[in-house]
């Protein structure tokens, strides 16, 4: 599904990503683990399509060349960034947001958008799921919303989208043990066949909601070491500066 | 994104600039006494409106024009404008929709305004101006059952002379100030509205504003009065052709809202605004002032500001009334090189008066955005408050905002209170929705009309939806 093949990014005459290579195939979640400064960032950031880098080196989503597409082209190719720090958009109603997004992905390929009772329907079944307290979909967007509920916002955008591909980026970040369950339920509840997931984190506490398939080491732009479950619980005795 | 980018040209395009190829009437060219007879003469005004008329023409060769404001402009050349044109076919009265021109039918049906018999189902009474004149008042036999009077300025002067002689130029006096002057000397059409006591306008009232011919100044006169106990809601909208001269708008409009009271006027203005260069487009120099003359009246302007070359306007409440009520609502957009000062004053006279001020201002390009703003509250009204939100948006790094507010306040029992902020829209914000599968333009859209809300809710529902996509499309072309 995602084949990254040497990429490299500087941003300020300052590299970043160095020769990384990840190969990220359907059904499979793969959790990224570093450092601060590692780079982690940046990767979600050049994923999702954000300007203000020098890249080089080749990004394929379903065998299409990722830089010849837009930010919303990539989003309505079933790319998701479940952002580490979810912007405020004040004045705009959190269900509005919401509804414009989902319905401009459909209209993208071709599907029927959804009307007020239709997706009023969705966002009902999907806030229960996600035990997301359904008053602040009447709020203004992510304002006044605590941490944990910003990251509950995204995992709900999430699932309203149902991506083929979902990045997750420290989205555990900041998160108490009831939120970190029911944002892993939301990833779970996801979790089949055909759509794919990149978690990246600090923590291996995630990982114990999240069972992933491959764990890869960042450090300095580059991974160092990739294995199964066993390496995040390897690297979280060890620590970071003991680990290689 | 070949047609999407053919898509936004096309949303570019100012969809208003079409001109009408039609026979007119004009005045000679040129300022002076027998170009105002002429006008007054081919209306058929009685000898008090000349009078009116010469008086304030007066006064005005004494007056100077004003310099005081942000945006300059080159020096107007008042001996080359034509005061008066009108469509020929207009000049023979017809008395009904049928009988009138069939391209001037058509020019509003293009501009989406619906005066012919089957768009009545809209629900909202319309008085149309053209150039110097109204060409067409619907809804009339319906409105007259409540005894409410909706007509041209021009109908009321002849119909109505006691009600026009008692309130014409007491909110806006002739000795006002340069252009509202002018205004009193040269006025050729506009709206009257008169709501009788007690009664509540069952529908809107609007006037559509178009100016079609060349080298020609619109100078139109709204006077609404609303008698005690009674309501209206008011919206104007206004559109001219894309020219390359610039071309002079200097309104008056007078409000009076007596006991119990109510006014609500919307303003939708989308002006041509000139090219992306700047060259052309229309001098938006109106003065708007709202009389609260009775106890608990109320007044309330919302302005959505998007077209003109230059935007330059305050409209204001007078709070003469105990316990009276002014609010001012305000989107201004200016793009590429648009410039506008534009705000309010609220003049508090009565006791418990209040008046809230909220105003957004965006801008974006070269453009370059004022709000100035006037909050005095008078020894004599004690108890008396007033809240200011200014808020501020830019977009990209060549253009201008600035809030500059005056407040007076004369006694110890009244609080004001003012807020301002400036942002920007952020690459993040948009990185944000884009990642949501917003286009860019969506995306500022979608921000922008969120920044812009509590003013849009102001707006009656029909045109809230217009207003909305009216800010998007005018900021068309300005994400980076």
């Amino acid at each position: 599904m995602l084949k990254i093949n040497n990429l490299n990014a500087n941003i300020d005459n300052k590299s970043i990503l160095k020769d990384f290579s990840l190969n990220i195939n359907p059904g499979e979640v793969h959790a990224i683990m570093g450092p601060n400064g590692s780079g982690k960032s940046t990767l979600s950031n050049i994923l999702s399509g954000k300007k203000g880098y020098e890249i080089s080196g080749e990004v394929l989503f379903e065998n299409k060349n990722l830089f010849e597409l837009e930010t919303q082209e990539r989003a309505h190719k079933g790319i998701f960034l479940a952002f580490q720090y979810p912007l405020e958009i004040p004045g705009v109603n959190t269900n509005i947001f919401l509804k414009t997004s989902l319905n401009a992905i459909r209209k993208a390929n071709g599907e029927k958008e959804l009307d007020a009772i239709e997706f009023l329907k969705l966002v009902k079944e999907k806030s229960k799921e996600l035990k997301f307290d359904e008053e602040k979909l009447n709020r203004q967007l992510n304002v006044g919303f605590s941490g944990g509920e910003k990251k509950k916002n995204e995992i709900l955008q999430m699932s309203m989208l149902s991506p083929k591909l979902s990045i997750l980026d420290e989205t555990d970040s900041g998160l108490d043990i009831d939120a970190l369950k029911v944002v892993s339920e939301g990833v779970n509840s996801l979790r089949n066949k055909n759509n794919s997931f990149l978690i990246i984190t600090h923590y291996q506490r995630l990982l114990d909601y999240i069972k992933p398939d491959f764990v890869h080491v960042l450090m300095n732009g580059k991974i160092i070491k990739s294995g199964g479950p066993e390496l995040a619980l390897e690297l979280e005795k060890k620590g970071y500066e003991n680990f290689n | 994104m070949d047609t999407r980018e053919k898509n936004i040209e096309q949303l570019k395009d100012y969809k208003y600039g079409f001109s009408t190829e039609i026979e007119n009437i004009r005045a000679p060219k040129g300022l002076n006494e027998d170009v105002i007879k002429f006008i007054s003469n081919i209306k058929k005004e009685p000898k008090w409106m000349l009078d009116f008329r010469l008086n304030a023409f007066e006064r005005f060769k004494k007056l100077k024009e004003p310099d005081w404001q942000k945006p300059k402009y080159p020096k107007i050349n008042y001996q080359d404008l034509y005061y008066y044109s009108a469509p020929k076919s207009v000049s023979d009265k017809p008395k009904n929709l049928d009988e009138l021109d069939p391209k001037l039918l058509e020019t509003y049906k293009k501009l989406g305004i619906p005066l012919q018999e089957q768009a009545r189902l809209n629900g909202i009474a319309v008085d149309a101006v053209f150039d110097s004149v109204s060409v067409a008042t619907t809804f009339k036999d319906e409105l007259t059952k409540h005894g409410i009077i909706f007509c041209s300025m021009s109908e009321a002067i002849q119909k109505y002379p006691d009600l026009v002689k008692k309130y014409l130029g007491t909110v806006i006096p002739t000795t006002d100030h340069f252009f509202a002057t002018l205004n009193s000397a040269v006025f050729t059409d506009g709206s009257f509205v008169y709501i009788p006591e007690g009664i509540k306008c069952p529908m809107e009232l609007s006037t559509y504003f178009r100016i079609n011919a060349s080298e020609t100044g619109q100078f139109e006169r709204t006077l609404i009065i609303a008698d005690k106990g009674s309501y209206v809601s008011y919206l104007e909208g206004c559109t001219a052709p894309m020219r390359d001269e610039n071309q002079l708008h200097a309104a008056n409009v007078e409000l009076i809202a007596l006991d119990d009271a109510e006014i609500k006027y919307s303003t939708v203005q989308n002006w041509y605004p000139g090219d992306e260069n700047g060259k052309g487009g229309i001098y938006n120099f109106v003065t708007k002032r709202g009389l609260c003359k009775g106890k608990n009246s109320k007044i309330s302007w919302t302005q959505v500001e998007t077209g003109s070359a230059i935007t330059w306007k305050y409209p204001s409440c007078i709070l003469k009334g105990d316990n009276s009520i002014g609010e001012f609502y305000s989107i201004a957009i200016t793009n590429n090189h648009q410039k506008a000062d534009t705000g309010t004053k609220m003049i508090h006279l009565g006791k418990n008066t209040k008046s809230k001020i909220i105003s957004k201002g965006i801008s974006a390009g070269f453009s370059d955005m004022t709000y100035r703003g006037l909050v005095d509250i008078n020894s004599k009204a004690k108890n008396s408050s007033n809240y200011t939100q200014c808020d501020s948006l830019l977009m990209g790094n060549k253009c201008g905002a600035h809030t500059v507010p005056y407040i007076k306040n004369k006694n110890y029992d009244s609080n004001i209170a003012h807020e301002a902020t400036t942002s920007k829209i952020s690459e993040e914000q948009l990185h944000y929705c884009q990642q949501r599968g917003l286009n860019p333009e969506e995306a500022v859209g979608l921000i922008v009309n969120g920044f812009c809300k509590e003013v849009l809710q102001q707006l009656p529902m029909e045109f809230a939806v217009e207003a909305q996509k009216l800010v998007g499309i005018s900021l068309e072309g300005s994400v980076g």
